[in-house]
């Protein structure tokens, strides 16, 4: 009878799983170096509008970003629009233009990206255009998300 | 006196090293936003010198385009429906001479896009957007003519781009509203 003993092949069953750990750091890395962790703290409330003719900014790096909106007030409250440059509102429309010269010596190939709330009016929007142009930073893209 | 001492082992347990890992990992897979940045790319004219006189602009290479802030659309001085925007613009702009009241070619052609302070961002974009996708379609038709492939399949920087571009160059004005 014990010719029906269940033949077994001789390797191990089981999976090699010693490469799990640097398989899994390598996909951990990818992510770290991927990950944009620090983010503007919105002053202002963006609602993107939305386009179908737009394209990619594949640069990161060179973009810096404009935001222009109504101001979050205290209590759920909006204000007035405001334009927003890093984590600050600028209240003097005129202090754009040095701002962005500072950034556009620190990157000469600068992107300002202008995310503008879809209910803003056009009057501030192009009074910082107009600041854009004299801070020699010809370069914008207006930010929109894709139309479906 | 000899003690034997049990020598411990040298070797660090290596097996929760994928727990680390793991969380690790997973942490950042939920804090990553990978969002690409899309929006309408643009070019700013220089300043205008107050001394310097601007260039003549012939008035027939000149479309304005008017927008209140309503989203009515006035394309030089005619009343237009948003839908015929661009067949409207693709006329003006491939003209190359044939009516005498539009642009002479398409390098000559300028679109000026002209609005209130007070419109919403939002009509401004839809306005934009408008023209861009009739440069998109002009250029696009140009490529698959000369080089059988949409304009977006050529290579960044390559000579049948720039051909392209050449061709029909983004002439897009944004004019300055008037105050009031």
């Amino acid at each position: 009878m014990a010719n029906f003993k269940k033949k077994q092949a001789g390797t191990k069953q089981e999976v090699p799983t010693s490469a799990m750990p640097d398989v899994v750091f390598m996909l951990l890395f990818f992510f770290m170096v991927t990950t944009v962790l620090r983010e503007v703290t919105l002053k202002v409330k963006i609602d993107l509008t939305k386009a179908t003719n737009i394209e990619k900014i594949e640069e990161k790096r060179l973009v810096s970003y404009l935001y222009i909106g109504p101001e979050r007030l205290p209590g759920n409250q909006l204000g007035d629009d405001k334009v927003q440059i890093d984590d600050a509102i600028v209240d003097d429309i005129g202090a754009i233009r040095n701002l962005m010269y500072d950034k556009l010596v620190e990157e000469p190939k600068m992107i300002a990206s202008l995310r503008v709330d879809e209910n803003s009016e056009f009057g501030l929007l192009t009074d910082v255009q107009e600041e854009l142009k004299k801070a020699s930073a010809f370069r914008v893209n207006y930010s929109t998300k894709r139309e479906d | 006196m000899l003690k034997k001492r049990s020598r411990e082992d040298a070797q660090i347990n290596g097996s929760s090293m994928a727990d680390i890992a793991f969380l690790l990992l997973i942490f950042f897979l939920v804090t990553t936003t990978i969002n690409v940045d899309t929006g309408i790319g643009l070019v700013l004219p220089p300043p205008l010198d107050p001394e310097v006189e601007p260039p003549p602009i012939k008035q027939k290479n000149l479309m304005n385009i008017l927008v209140n802030t309503q989203g009515l659309i006035l394309m030089d001085e005619k009343p237009t429906p948003i839908t015929e925007v661009a067949s409207t613009l693709v006329e003006f702009i491939d003209n190359n001479g044939r009516d005498p009241e539009l642009s002479d070619s398409p390098q000559a052609a300028i679109v000026s896009i002209k609005t209130q302070r007070e419109t919403p961002y939002r009509i401004y974009i839809d306005m934009l957007d408008e023209v861009m996708g009739v440069y998109k379609q002009l250029r696009d038709n140009a490529s698959m003519a000369n080089y059988g492939v949409p304009y977006g399949n050529l290579q960044d920087g390559s000579d049948r781009q720039d051909a392209i571009k050449d061709l029909y160059p983004k002439k897009i004005s944004i004019a300055q509203p008037d105050e009031g």
